[in-house]
């Protein structure tokens, strides 16, 4: 079995989560070849083919270049998987893959297992075991599901490069929204999520923080919604952070939010549903309305 | 200007979920649904770009499955869409993205859209490729994750939402699709003079198979609970000992609470 992995580069870097991309691959008994639009002077440590291309010719984001160059390695290499982080750059390009060759995708794998691939569904609730049915798959793997295999040595590079120059132009970044509170170092994060029903509920998660001596975290859609600046949100679009208690108020647990909290010493879940993914890296699931539990756990510790 | 903005009709996802008698995907009973969340942002964008464009520009939304989609839909041509397609099949849920994404572009080549909306993922299934797969079969460019947008002409803008809360910043020409990520706007509710004015919005309905030539290219072997962790306490009952209970353990298992 052959694998092509899609390594990652951004801002100049290569993205130590390439390095996943080989323990999928380890796990999955697989030979390796690599793909990257990256610069030598970044390259992996891994000993088996390279195929680079410079990111000065094709951008860190064009996804038709990259397309290109993937199709280009995918006829040299004849692999079984072509595999991709189910990250902003993988989630973009893999479907142009698949779509190119008419071959079937499984999005955002969790682990190999008999049969096929396993998923998660319905907000990380569920899970669904996915078969391609055409000879090659397009994969693209969870963020963090697959241990980091840093084997070591250096690749044989092959240069490659894509002609043309798309159809997007990529104007550049912009930096992430700056932080004043700084949630990495906190000891004690109490994090309100959507299950605590409207803005006014906002203080009674900050008054249970600071009951705690800590500080106030929140979700996504807690911030979205406008309820708690950006600069508290935890999770991949905010901070990660692992302090040595993490109390998850009204929040799910959906991969982007656990992402950003797992590694806590010791996670407390309030939640009225008892099947709440957050459940699965909570130490203590409490099922209870937070509106009713969180004011009488701060009055107790006041 | 054409627009199209496509929409998934999915449960709540506070629902219980059970297999359903296939084992191959949850059971509908008992369920109650609504609009995919992703989903949302995307018609909020389609409709304020078809507000500021005004007369001339036509908003429609699409929808594949079966009748109870329609509700969606509605909410959707109360938002501000101008016309719908419901694409009838009541078997949409056992498709794959390659086959739901082929339907929609099946429907859409030869009606010149200049851009095309979707969600970033469906909160159900959450692939994250009917979008993209649908600008690839329609040779659209196409941009994911929007967590900005602005249309000039023919010239878009977007931004991009990178790991990190880090934005990158793209130009493409229509005709384009763009998947919206959650944030991007604010989705309105729909006002009861707008919800009024929607049921005389035109829907058509469109058997699927009209449209659907293809085969899956993947297929479901399984739908199941994940495999439980185990470890962690699960704690239940009155409001008044369960605090109890969880300051005992802080005490005893966190150097925390003294
Ligand atoms: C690319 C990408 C990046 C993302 N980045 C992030 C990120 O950085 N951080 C992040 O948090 N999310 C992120 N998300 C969003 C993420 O997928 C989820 O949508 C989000 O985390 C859900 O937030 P939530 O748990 O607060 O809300 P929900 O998922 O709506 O959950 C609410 C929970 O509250 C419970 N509840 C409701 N009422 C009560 C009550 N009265 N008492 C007790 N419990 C109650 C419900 O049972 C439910 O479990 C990202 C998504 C994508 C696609
Ligand atoms: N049955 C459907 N009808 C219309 N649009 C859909 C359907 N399924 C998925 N989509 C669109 O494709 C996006 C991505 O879905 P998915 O690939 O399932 O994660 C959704 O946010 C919708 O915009």
């Amino acid at each position: 079995m052959k694998t092509l992995l899609i390594g990652e580069y951004r801002e100049g870097k290569l993205l130590d989560s390439t390095y996943e991309l080989l323990g999928f691959a380890s796990q999955l008994g697989a030979e390796t070849a690599m793909l990257l639009v990256g610069s030598e002077s970044q390259l992996p440590a891994y000993g088996g083919t390279l195929y680079l291309a410079d990111v000065a010719a094709c951008a860190e984001y064009n996804p038709d270049l990259h397309k290109q160059l993937i199709l280009d390695a995918v006829q040299k290499e004849n692999p079984d998987y072509i595999v991709f982080l189910h990250s902003s750059y993988g989630w973009d390009l893999a479907p142009r893959v698949a779509a190119s060759l008419r071959i079937a995708q499984v999005s955002e794998i969790t682990s190999i297992v008999e049969g096929g691939f396993e998923v998660g569904c319905c907000n990380a609730k569920m899970r669904r075991t996915v078969k391609p049915n055409s000879v090659r798959a397009v994969l693209t793997i969870q963020a963090g599901a697959f241990p980091v295999l840093q084997p070591g040595g250096a690749p044989q590079l092959q240069k490659v490069s894509a002609a043309g120059s798309g159809t997007l132009e990529f104007v550049g970044y912009e930096p992430a929204e700056k932080k004043d509170v700084d949630l990495g170092k906190a000891e004690i994060i109490v994090s309100a999520g959507r299950g605590i029903g409207k803005k006014d509920n906002v203080p009674v998660i900050a008054a249970l923080a600071k009951a705690l001596g800590g500080e106030l975290g929140a979700s996504r859609p807690v911030v979205d919604a406008g309820w708690v600046e950006h600069s508290h949100q935890v999770g991949t679009t905010g901070q990660t952070v692992s302090p040595k208690l993490y109390v998850a108020c009204g929040i799910s647990g959906a991969i982007q939010h656990l992402a950003g909290m797992k590694k806590s010493d010791f996670i407390v879940a309030i939640n009225k549903d008892k099947d709440a993914p957050i459940g699965e890296v909570a130490d203590v699931l409490v099922v209870a309305d937070v509106m009713q539990f969180v004011p009488a756990l701060t009055a107790k510790l006041s | 200007m054409k627009l199209l903005v496509c929409i998934k009709q999915v449960p709540d996802l506070e629902s219980r979920f059970k297999p359903n008698a296939e084992g191959v995907w949850y059971n509908e009973t008992d369920l109650a649904w609504r609009m995919n969340e992703y989903d949302e942002y995307a018609v909020e964008q389609a409709v304020q770009l078809r507000e500021k464009l005004g007369e001339g520009t036509e908003l429609t939304v699409l929808s594949i499955g079966p009748d109870r989609v329609v509700e969606a839909v509605k909410k959707a041509l109360a938002m501000g869409a101008d016309n719908a397609v419901h694409i009838q099949d009541p078997a949409a849920a056992g498709k794959d993205p390659w086959q739901i994404a082929s339907i929609i572009a099946a429907y859409a080549k030869d009606k010149g859209f200049d851009i095309i909306f979707t969600g970033m993922q469906s909160q159900d299934r959450g692939s994250a490729q009917v979008g993209v797969t649908v600008a690839e079969q329609l040779g659209f460019s196409c941009t994911t994750t929007i967590v900005g947008f602005e249309c000039d002409g023919g010239n878009i803008t977007a931004k991009r939402e990178l790991e990190g809360g880090i934005k990158s910043v793209v130009k493409m020409k229509t005709p384009a699709l763009v998947t919206c990520q959650l944030g991007l706007n604010v989705p309105r509710y729909p006002t009861l003079p707008n919800i009024m004015k929607a049921k005389k919005k035109e829907i058509t309905a469109i058997p699927v198979a009209d449209l659907l030539k293809d085969e899956a290219l993947a297929t479901t072997a399984s739908f199941h609970p994940p495999a439980k962790k185990g470890g962690g306490i699960v704690l239940e009952g009155d409001t008044g000992v369960l605090v109890d209970q969880l300051i005992a353990i802080l005490k005893d298992k966190t150097a925390v609470l003294r």
